[in-house]
């Protein structure tokens, strides 16, 4: 025991640095599964004041263009507002289950091989974890990690993401994923060499998950190759939004989700 | 000894927020961040107590992971590099590193490069190793450490070159 002892104080060096480093690389692999870090990310609350600090300032930057994207997504609704047909059932606005909530992006990484964006809502505003977050423009991503102010958002930019979308013209659905190597193009997988596909074809969410609804638009077909069994289709799909610069987005809360899961619980 | 205790705890702090709301958001070319934190390793003073450096190396790290989402890789890229440092202090300021006595700002430019260029090379890659984590995407680590390096390298020259007093 004695000489366990001295050991220790001789190499005491040694064996900190082997203690943080092992520390240091659980947390890594840990981060590499799927929801898993529970203490060191980015809706923790210190980090996520600073954030809101930082964001406070940078704001200002950038608000002639955020006006322009208001303006643009202004005159749509509204154009749809004026061609909605005239008598529409009254409480038609009761069956919608889906509820749009703005929030503000804090911090929005692209660059790494797993991106995620930290948004200004929280528990307290009555989000949880596993609402869909989109643009006007299309899909961003899933919320993964929430505090009580914060929470942090799976990016579609991620290698752990998964979202079912379906071809607009066919309805062929498959699963959207990101090779990390542009931050404009993800892949969809799974979708049968059958298909007759087109590059230009558009791209928009299955409905299938209770995350998203049907019919949100997620980008056009770029190009497109078989795998290497010869029997699916890799598709590179070109992105409607422009993930580098996300500053206003909304959380789709969906009112059903509860309902949705109780379901699938009693089921297993 | 009261200033020198001041000088690191303003550069840890102050290092740590350029990094996290500056230099991590740059992305030139659609990637390449510099990570000057690494200047806060690399300039601590050399004779002083080694757990207490290497804790300070593993508190930053964790600390940039927590803003940036990368789990421990900064962590422990920056552990990694600060135990192994002395050796690369001996191998770049042979005579005055046997005294004990290394001034960063009276050691002569070659050695200075070296010494930064090493420890920020070998950092670089056991990061991107760690953040890709995928042994069949070689070339984009080995890619990505080189650009990332580079740029880290020129920033921290740059930084360290605005703040040194010539004088001391």
């Amino acid at each position: 025991m004695q000489q366990l002892f001295n050991y220790f104080i001789k190499n005491k060096t040694f064996v900190l640095f082997s203690l943080l480093f092992t520390i240091a690389i659980t947390l890594t692999v840990k981060s590499h599964e799927f929801h898993r870090t529970k203490l060191f990310n980015s809706s923790n609350y210190v980090v996520g004041c600073v954030y809101e600090l930082s964001n406070s300032i940078s704001q200002y930057f950038h608000l002639a263009e955020e006006n322009k994207l208001l303006l643009e997504e202004n005159s749509k609704l509204k154009s749809k507002l004026f061609n909605q047909p005239k008598y529409s059932p009254v409480d038609s606005i009761l069956e919608e289950p889906y509820n749009l909530n703005p929030a503000v992006v804090y911090n929005n990484s692209y660059s790494l091989t797993d991106n995620y964006i930290t948004l200004n809502k929280g528990l307290r505003d009555g989000f949880k974890e596993d609402y869909g977050v989109i643009t006007s423009k299309g899909i961003v991503g899933i919320i993964d990690k929430i505090s009580s102010k914060y929470c942090r958002v799976l990016s579609i930019l991620n290698s752990n993401s998964n979202i079912n979308v379906k071809l607009k013209k066919t309805n062929h659905f498959g699963t959207l994923s990101w090779d990390s190597k542009s931050a404009g193009i993800v892949q969809l997988n799974d979708i049968q060499d059958l298909v007759k596909l087109t590059v230009g074809d558009t791209i928009i969410t299955s409905g299938f998950s209770s995350i998203f609804p049907a019919n949100i638009p997620v980008g056009t077909i770029n190009s497109y190759r078989l795998n290497d069994t010869k029997d699916l289709y890799i598709i590179d799909v070109k992105l409607f939004n422009d993930m580098t610069s996300l500053k206003h987005v909304y959380i789709i809360k969906n009112t059903d989700l509860n309902e949705l899961e109780n379901l699938n619980q009693s089921d297993e | 000894m009261n200033n020198i205790v001041f000088v690191n705890i303003m550069r840890f702090f102050g290092l740590l927020l350029l990094q996290v709301l500056i230099c991590s958001n740059i992305n030139l070319m659609g990637y390449i961040n510099p990570n000057i934190y690494l200047l806060f390793i690399l300039l601590y003073p050399a004779s002083n107590n080694r757990l207490l450096f290497i804790f300070c190396s593993f508190l930053i790290g964790v600390i940039i992971d927590a803003f940036l989402d990368s789990g421990g890789t900064h962590a422990a890229a920056s552990v990694l590099i600060a135990y192994i440092r002395p050796l690369f202090l001996k191998f770049s300021f042979r005579a005055a590193y046997d005294y004990q006595s290394i001034k960063f700002s009276n050691t002569n430019f070659a050695q200075r490069y070296i010494y930064f260029l090493s420890l920020i090379l070998i950092h670089h890659f056991v990061l991107f190793s760690l953040i890709v984590f995928d042994q069949n995407k070689m070339l984009l680590i080995i890619k990505q450490t080189f650009y990332s390096s580079g740029f880290t390298f020129l920033l921290c020259l740059l930084i360290y070159s605005l703040f040194s007093r010539k004088e001391a």
